[in-house]
């Protein structure tokens, strides 16, 4: 029983940051029909801005809180910054270009950042410099941290704000409206051009948060850690249904507690033969099924044959 | 009930839902062999819908459907192909990037047989089939008369040739019934009459032809027979005489559309 | 190949491609050799996912699973692992076929995807075969885990090995060298089964598909078949190769599986010209070569420049073949040698619709 609680509160943490990442594939998806292959490195990039302005103000003795404050803003306004440039550099230009052309220079872009941030900061792994000590709770015998608690309630406020932004804003409906129709709504005088801008920012402002909520709750950087996080955070939003909001969130939360739950319990089901080492398998595994018995993903409409 | 041998198509309450939306509605008709038949009514009477289910796009929800002398009630586009019938769309399907040439012998390939093995060694047989397709298809342009466009892209013909290039390739693959989905669409007066002729030469070639049409004139004028559909009924169905004057008929149109076409 | 058409010319390049390994040996060393037998290696992967990918437009994220399963069915098979030497003219047809197992496996419940769908699933699967590679050896031991499977049996053809040297007439033979030519034979063989694929009914039928599903059903070509005959196709030619490259290594691990192989493999295919043979050759060869011309550039030439090595070389040749893939795909968004009909699919400007998208996307540039 404790086991079970304590993976269902690892797979709640974890599937929070890829509901948060998972986000970002998802509304540039639902806006250019894109798989932005170089998300995954938009959120080790701003892990690692986050370590390093963090680092820097610690030593200025700065208080901590605002510390964390500043260091979380910097790594968010530079994510902001990657992203736009991302997409005005490697996606604009070939928008209508063959599908898998801007596919490539996703890949590009992804490499190309992975070995610039090998370059800056190095093969190794860095301590994430958390200047709390976050206290343990025992929580009905399983064991829950403050850091653990603040990642769920800082995503769960930022889901909230960004549903709110979409459906109540003149950006967000603009947003949907490009989604929907991109040829119609820039005859209605959207500036599709700015639209997609703000998906891609709002998108790594996200991914930013996500990068220090992982390296937090770890307490390791590395130049690597993207790469796959950027692996099931797709995979979460195509799990809930890509192109849609709730459905990434749900993907995300759903995947992290797949995940957890499956390496937990899975040597007791396969007796003994496979073990928790096998706990990527389970992400795959279980998008595989998905989307054999519902091709749409969770949350997905079922589209109709586009003519 | 038509004996067998002069019914080729019969629908049997046939229906069909997307949703809480009743696209077809308990629909029955019949199709006599060599018969060019018309089915007419206003914008979403579900003319397509039923397109799409003699077709196999769309899987029954009720009913179920004869062809040539073969039962189907669930089915896939390609064994319906097979069995005979044969399609255009009425947003035209061309494999754009593919010559009009290429087009046709794309439709070749239910009545052609070449597999791997075939394509890797080009036997004798092997070449004998490829020498064949390519005959045929080059036939089969001149018939619609659009044989100079053989080495044109698709989509760089002119939409009425489109239109002929469309009907060449649901040919090729050698119907008994062709079901043309609003062929007439978007052509001026005179590629319309060149359609009439076609669809003529056509039917006296032995093949049956199932028509959507707007274009009232052009369906009294060539069908023999004609059904009227309207909000996934069918109200009316007989020769183009009787139809015009049926009083259901003369009110779904000016109901429905509120034009006088009828 | 098309460029070839005369038979001298033929000619001209058949000796050209026979003395090659030759020349590059003597101007380069043998380093580059073993470089040009990698080439070969993956332009035969890259074709056999342009038949996925360029013919049948099937977007296939995990193709090195393929790969993955040749290998490990040659290493299983021909080396001290379970004790069992098999010669290799069994172990490669079986691993073909065994890949062409998996494929058919894998194709047969997710083939009616969409192509996005398809991509992420096929992903996945390639992702949980390496997982499966690396793992399974515990608590029975079958793939050795990530320490790999190592002293694989060479290619050999009965008492002939291509893992050793001989001396003909005085004239000495490598196993860089003899490897050349086995895998040119292959790669030959598999640029003649694309070319009579493409130009064949079948051929047709992948196009169609490509170019629309709906229509291509509605003329009565079965999708699904027609779509598992190309993952399949795709599958053997990965199984193939995966097969030729155990045994010229000597050691298969789960590391030369990762996505990025998988990734690199779509990149020669998209960067070369998707669906023309000439085309993904081309990118195989640049694909393989540059990031080992900018291996051997990335120290010296920071020497040269700065008086000391700065950055690290390695990251340094990554960063460059990144930028590199940008650039030619924003030079080329066809690909550099791309079909005819591929160029003609991107020669948008003739369609109208097209044009109006694009002056409403362009409005605001």
């Amino acid at each position: 029983m404790e086991i079970l609680l304590q993976q269902i509160i690892n797979g709640l943490v974890q599937g929070s940051v890829y509901a948060l990442v998972a986000l970002g594939y998802t509304m540039v998806y639902g806006i250019l029909g894109l798989i932005n292959f170089a998300h995954g490195e938009v959120v080790m990039i701003g892990a690692m801005i986050a370590m390093t302005v963090l680092q820097a103000l610690l030593t200025a003795a700065l208080t901590p809180v605002l510390a964390v404050l500043l260091s979380l803003l910097a790594a968010m306004a530079v994510c902001m910054a990657l992203g736009y440039s991302i997409e005005r550099i490697a996606y604009r230009p070939l928008r209508n270009a063959p599908r898998l052309a801007p596919l490539i220079t996703a890949i590009g872009v992804s490499i190309v950042l992975q070995n610039l941030a090998m370059m800056i900061w190095g093969r190794e792994y860095h301590a994430f410099p958390l200047p709390f000590n976050s206290t343990s709770h025992q929580l009905g015998g399983a064991i829950v941290n403050d850091v653990q608690i603040a990642i769920v309630i800082i995503a769960l406020l930022i889901m909230s704000t960004l549903m709110w932004l979409v459906h109540r804003t003149r950006m967000g409906r603009a947003m949907r409206a490009v989604s929907e129709n991109p040829a119609a709504a820039a005859l209605m005088g959207v500036d599709i051009n700015r639209v997609i801008s703000v998906t891609f920012m709002l998108g790594s402002a996200l991914a930013a948060v996500a990068g220090f909520m992982v390296s937090a709750n770890y307490g390791i950087v590395h130049y690597y850690m993207g790469f796959m996080l950027g692996l099931k955070a797709f995979t979460a939003a195509v799990l809930g249904g890509i192109g849609n909001l709730r459905g990434a969130m749900l993907g995300g939360v759903l995947l992290g507690l797949i995940e957890s739950l499956g390496a937990g319990y899975i040597g007791d089901i396969t007796g003994g033969f496979l073990g928790s080492n096998y706990q990527d398998v389970f992400a795959f595994f279980v998008l595989i099924a998905v989307l054999i018995l519902r091709p749409s993903g969770l949350l997905g409409e079922k589209l109709a044959e586009r003519a | 009930m038509t004996p067998e041998s002069e019914c080729l198509l019969e629908l049997a309450s046939v229906g069909k839902h997307f949703g809480g939306v009743t696209a077809l509605a308990d629909v029955s008709l019949h199709i006599r062999r060599g018969e060019i038949y018309g089915l007419i009514g206003p914008n979403g009477a579900g003319k397509t819908t039923l397109f799409n289910v003699v077709t196999g796009l769309y899987q029954l929800d009720s009913g179920s459907f004869d062809f040539a002398g073969q039962r189907y009630t669930r089915c896939k586009p390609h064994l319906l192909a097979q069995a005979g019938i044969a399609r255009t769309f009425q947003h035209i399907r061309l494999l754009a990037n593919m010559s009009a040439l290429e087009n046709i012998m794309v439709g070749r390939h239910l009545r052609t047989r070449t597999g791997i093995w075939g394509a890797l060694t080009r036997h004798a047989a092997a070449r004998a089939e490829e020498r064949d397709t390519v005959r045929r298809a080059r036939e089969l342009l001149e018939y619609v008369g659009i044989e100079c466009a053989h080495q044109t892209l698709a989509k760089h013909l002119s939409y009425g040739e489109q239109r002929r290039l469309e009907i060449a390739r649901a040919l090729a693959t050698e119907p008994k019934l062709l079901a043309l989905d609003e062929p007439a669409a978007g052509m001026n007066a005179t590629e319309t009459v060149a359609l009439k002729a076609l669809l003529q030469k056509i039917r006296a070639g032995g093949i049956t032809v199932l028509l959507i049409e707007h274009d009232v004139k052009l369906i009294m004028g060539l069908c023999d027979r004609v059904a009227v559909l309207d909000y996934g009924k069918k109200i009316a169905e007989g020769v183009p005489e009787e139809v015009r004057r049926d009083p259901a008929v003369i009110a779904a149109y000016l109901g429905g559309s509120g034009g006088g076409e009828a | 190949m098309r460029l070839h058409r005369s038979s001298s010319g033929r000619f001209a390049f058949a000796a050209v491609l026979l003395v090659l390994p030759f020349v590059i040996d003597a101007l380069l060393g043998h380093g580059w050799v073993r470089i040009a037998d990698f080439a070969l290696l993956y332009i035969m992967l890259a074709l056999g996912l342009n038949i996925v990918v360029g013919y049948a437009g099937l977007l296939d994220l995990g193709y090195i699973a393929f790969f993955a399963v040749g290998a490990y069915t040659y290493a299983l098979l021909g080396s001290p692992q379970f004790g069992l030497h098999w010669p290799m003219w069994v172990v490669l047809p079986l691993g073909a076929l065994i890949a062409c197992g998996f494929g058919v496996l894998l194709g047969a419940p997710t083939l009616k995807l969409r192509g996005d769908y398809l991509a992420i699933v096929t992903l996945g699967f390639g992702e949980i075969i390496r997982i499966f590679l690396n793992n399974l050896n515990t608590p029975v031991n079958i793939t050795n885990g990530p320490q790999g499977i190592s002293a694989i049996d060479p290619l050999q053809i009965g008492s002939f090995s291509f893992g050793s040297s001989y001396e003909w007439l005085g004239f000495r033979v490598d196993d860089v060298h003899l490897h050349y030519y086995l895998f040119l034979a292959f790669t030959l063989l598999v640029i003649f089964v694309s070319r009579r694929l493409e130009d064949s009914r079948i051929g047709r039928a992948w196009v169609a598909i490509r170019e629309d599903e709906v229509a291509a059903s509605a003329m009565g070509i079965n999708t699904r078949n027609i779509k598992l005959l190309a993952f399949a196709m795709g599958a053997t030619f990965g199984g193939i190769s995966g097969g030729l490259f155990a045994g010229f290594q000597g050691f298969v691990s789960p590391e030369s599986f990762s996505l990025m192989e998988s990734v690199m493999v779509l990149c020669m295919v998209v960067l070369g010209g998707m669906g023309n043979v000439g085309g993904v050759v081309l990118g195989g060869i640049l694909l393989v070569v540059l990031p080992e011309l900018f291996r051997n550039a990335a120290g010296p030439v920071q020497q040269a420049l700065i008086g000391r090595v700065v950055l690290d070389p390695e990251s340094l040749r990554m960063l460059m073949f990144g930028m590199a893939l940008i650039l030619v795909m924003l030079w080329r968004p066809a690909g550099l040698w791309p079909s005819t009909q591929r160029r003609r699919e991107f020669a948008a400007e003739d369609s109208v619709l097209q044009q109006e998208q694009e002056t409403v996307y362009d409005a605001r540039k």
